[in-house]
């Protein structure tokens, strides 16, 4: 009998601490929920009215009308090709940043955290608010529009190439240096083609998700198909609203499906 | 001729892993440096071409001093010293021609480099030590289609393409099959003979040291403990080089009797 | 040696990636006079663009030094962001396990399957911002508006992620329960929710780190938080203030990503 007390009676899954710990940790989520909603700004039965609103919006935009259809896909043409051109200059741009922001290839520590300071402020300004900003440079217009798509994409493709370069296997790196060739050609013939899967597969990404921010662009002035969408809901126009929504939603699965190719023939 | 005098090698604080080491290799002969890991091989042979810094001594190859060479001179200077690695080292995504050609990257302009235009006189000298090695027909493989044996073939043509005039090897054959390692041991020693170079070969297998190398180098606590021709490594001489150690480190087919005493690291 | 020999050529060209000549160069031929159609077609308005020089001069003279002087504004902006975060996400979350079961190939029916795919692809499909304008429309500006925008975005990500890993649960344990006798719910409880729960746990955290990030975007239209005290700042040419928001979002972002990371290093 008292060999069989060493064996526990009842049977709990965690140790009090971890049962403890877990259960501060639910009672914080839920605090944390009660006081967003005690606090926020939203008058209550509004909210029970929304799905009613939303129908109601959902209702006028029914039938679409595709009457505008040739202007509108000429746009959205307009808007592939901002995505288009901000990619492939933020691809190029990226290069001697993501290089200077990889441990192992930057010149010194100088170097290091000017790279790391540019891939954190390209990061963490989103595109929108990039947008905003160069609307107010340029003007309302595509240039804006290209240019933030551009600064965001740099902070993206930057910190995944840092990432792949700091990944590289070393030994080729070594060989090259032990031939005596210099810095640039050991770059050239060991670095670049180990980090060219990423570089590929980095920049179709990137390339699809501009073609998502590039359609809202417009909403802040900064050029393509969210200009078009903007004017037709400050009209009114619900359903060519409807036509345009139908027709981003077409590009961007078109896009989708254009990627995964791209991914699967290239790497 | 490569003159090795007084080195030292130190990493951060600790406690050195060349001590003091002196070593001449003369002309064509094929030398083999033996010792447990740790002992100081690979460090030594990256301290002659400098791929890591010596911390004191003098290193000199056909009278010129390596070990104070700075940038472009030290490039230069690395031109002249082949080197053919355990893990080959080769690029592999790109084709065998090109990690061929990565041999002469020190002596090619940029552009010739970038663009992969390379001079005939090097596509002749490719295709003429590809055949005498026996991967000519891969040129234009990926290098990671290749089998181990073909692969360390491209990284020892890669060194020969530099017109090297010392071969350093770091355990070429460890990552290879008994049958291939014993092709590649061969071919660098028909090599040594053809291009009369020197090759200092850093070889855990002490029966292929024996079979193919004229002279052998015993290393131990970052000191040469043994250097003489192979026959005269005897008994006496393996246990000092690797007393203590088990069996398996002494890379032997035959394993020895074990040493029961054990000496203080 | 000599008979033997083959002969090499004395030239050598890398093969090319595309085999067929008149594909690659058809290919090459094709990206260049897209490039060239791409730039000249677009609507530049340079000279707009050439007076931006002067105006960014302006605008950065403008927002140094950052001003924090309103910073009671900045901070209930803020803390509106983080509400709209939080109750986005867990209505979020709890919208997506249903969703995520429907779109899953291994437990729904085949007609509700591609219902359960419709929803996620049309909720990845349309960009926060879009879906934030279609409800200030619908519900008015302010925050609700935000909350809804972003509780579509996390069923976008959530849902899509949870289906995946529902179809790659461990059948055995299903079974397992079964063969014991667990009806539907049991089995539900002991052998699909253990293996989803730590994925569900890591992307629940995931997405109240990208709703923050994207409360401050969808503001800009109307949609409530931080984002739409930045953009009446900018509207009202007020960059001192609005450099100071930016910073303050830029901050919050780099914190916020630091502690999901960890806690997400921790649970996954």
């Amino acid at each position: 009998m008292v060999e069989l007390d060493a064996h526990p009676q009842d049977w709990a899954r965690y140790t009090p601490g971890q049962r403890l710990f877990r259960f501060l940790v639910f009672l914080a989520s839920v605090a944390a929920v009660v006081w967003a909603v005690m606090s926020i700004d939203v008058i209550w039965p509004w909210v029970l009215d929304a799905p009613e609103q939303m129908g109601d919006l959902f209702g006028r935009m029914v039938p679409p009308d595709f009457s505008n259809l040739s202007d509108i896909l000429w746009v959205l043409l307009e808007t592939v090709n901002i995505a288009t051109i901000a990619t492939a200059v933020a691809v190029f741009a990226a290069l001697p940043v993501a290089y200077i922001a990889a441990q192992n290839t930057t010149p010194n520590i100088a170097t290091l955290w000017l790279g790391r300071f540019i891939l954190v402020s390209s990061r963490s300004v989103n595109t929108i608010i990039w947008a905003l900003l160069f609307v107010a440079i340029f003007g309302p217009g595509i240039i804006a529009g290209i240019v933030a798509i551009m600064f965001r994409s740099i902070g993206f493709i930057g910190k995944l190439l840092g990432e792949a370069i700091e990944e590289i296997d070393r030994r080729p790196v070594e060989a090259l240096e032990a031939t005596g060739a210099s810095r640039l050609k050991v770059i050239l013939y060991a670095i670049v083609p180990q980090v060219m899967p990423t570089f590929w597969a980095v920049s179709i990404l990137r390339w699809d998700i501009n073609l998502r921010e590039s359609t809202v662009l417009g909403l802040v002035g900064a050029g393509g198909i969210g200009i078009v969408l903007q004017s037709a809901i400050d009209t009114f126009n619900w359903p060519e609203a409807a036509t345009v929504l139908l027709a981003i939603l077409a590009l961007v699965i078109l896009g989708e499906i254009v990627s995964a190719t791209l991914r699967k023939r290239i790497i | 001729m490569l003159k090795i005098s007084n080195l030292v090698k130190r990493y951060g604080h600790g406690e050195p892993v060349l001590k003091g080491l002196d070593l001449e290799v003369p002309g064509n002969s094929v030398v083999a440096i033996i010792g447990a890991s740790g002992a100081g091989k690979s460090t030594l042979l990256r301290c002659i071409n400098r791929l890591v810094e010596p911390t004191s001594g003098t290193i000199a190859l056909n009278d010129i001093v390596l070990s104070d060479l700075k940038g472009r001179e030290l490039r230069a200077a690395r031109r002249r010293i082949g080197m053919i690695f355990q893990s080959f080292n080769l690029v592999d995504r790109l084709t065998v021609m090109e990690n061929v050609q990565s041999g002469r990257l020190g002596y090619l302009p940029f552009w010739r480099a970038a663009s992969r235009r390379y001079p005939k006189r090097d596509i002749r000298r490719a295709y003429e030590l590809m055949e005498r090695v026996g991967i000519a027909h891969y040129a234009n493989k990926r290098a990671d289609e290749l089998s181990g044996g073909e692969r360390q073939r491209v990284g020892v043509v890669r060194a020969l393409m530099q017109e090297p005039e010392i071969l350093l090897a770091d355990e070429p054959t460890a990552s290879l099959d008994p049958k291939t390692s014993e092709q590649i041991m061969e071919l660098l020693r028909s090599l040594s003979a053809e291009f009369a170079l020197p090759v200092l070969i850093n070889i855990h297998n002490v029966a292929e040291a024996r079979l193919y190398t004229d002279r052998i180098v015993g290393m131990r606590y970052g000191k040469i403990m043994f250097d003489a021709e192979p026959s005269r490594l005897d008994k006496a001489a393996m246990d000092e080089i690797y007393a203590g150690l088990p069996a398996e480190e002494r890379g032997e087919e035959e394993t020895p009797a074990p040493s029961l005493q054990v000496s203080a690291a | 040696m000599s008979q033997t020999r083959e002969t090499w050529p004395e030239t050598w060209h890398r093969p090319p990636m595309i085999a067929n000549p008149v594909l690659r160069y058809g290919l090459a031929a094709a990206v260049l006079v897209y490039a060239l159609w791409a730039v000249t077609s677009l609507p530049f308005d340079w000279q707009r663009a050439a007076e931006g020089l002067a105006r960014a001069q302006r605008i950065f003279a403008g927002s140094i030094p950052p001003s924090f002087e309103r910073s009671g504004l900045l901070i209930d902006g803020f803390l509106e962001s983080i509400k709209i975060a939080i109750l986005a996400t867990v209505g979020g979350v709890l919208l997506s396990i249903p969703i995520a079961f429907m779109a899953a190939k291994n437990l729904a029916p085949k007609p509700i399957y591609l219902l359960g795919r419709a929803i996620i692809i049309v909720a990845r499909s349309f960009h926060p911002v879009i879906v934030a304008i279609l409800f200030v429309k619908a519900v008015g500006f302010g925050p609700l508006a935000g909350v809804l925008t972003l509780i579509v975005y996390s069923v976008g990500f959530v849902a899509k992620m949870l289906a995946e890993r529902i179809e790659e649960i461990d059948w055995g344990q299903v079974e397992a329960m079964r063969s014991v006798g667990a009806g539907y719910l049991s089995t539900l409880f002991y052998a699909v929710f253990p293996q989803i729960m730590p994925r569900q746990i890591g992307l629940s955290i995931y997405q109240l780190d990208s709703n923050l990030r994207a409360s401050a975007v969808v503001g800009i239209v109307g949609a409530g938080g931080i984002g739409s005290t930045l953009a009446n700042a900018f509207g009202r040419y007020d960059y001192d203030f609005a450099l100071a928001i930016t910073m303050v979002i830029v901050g919050a972002i780099l914190v916020s990503e630091g502690i999901s990371g960890q806690i997400r290093k921790r649970i996954w």
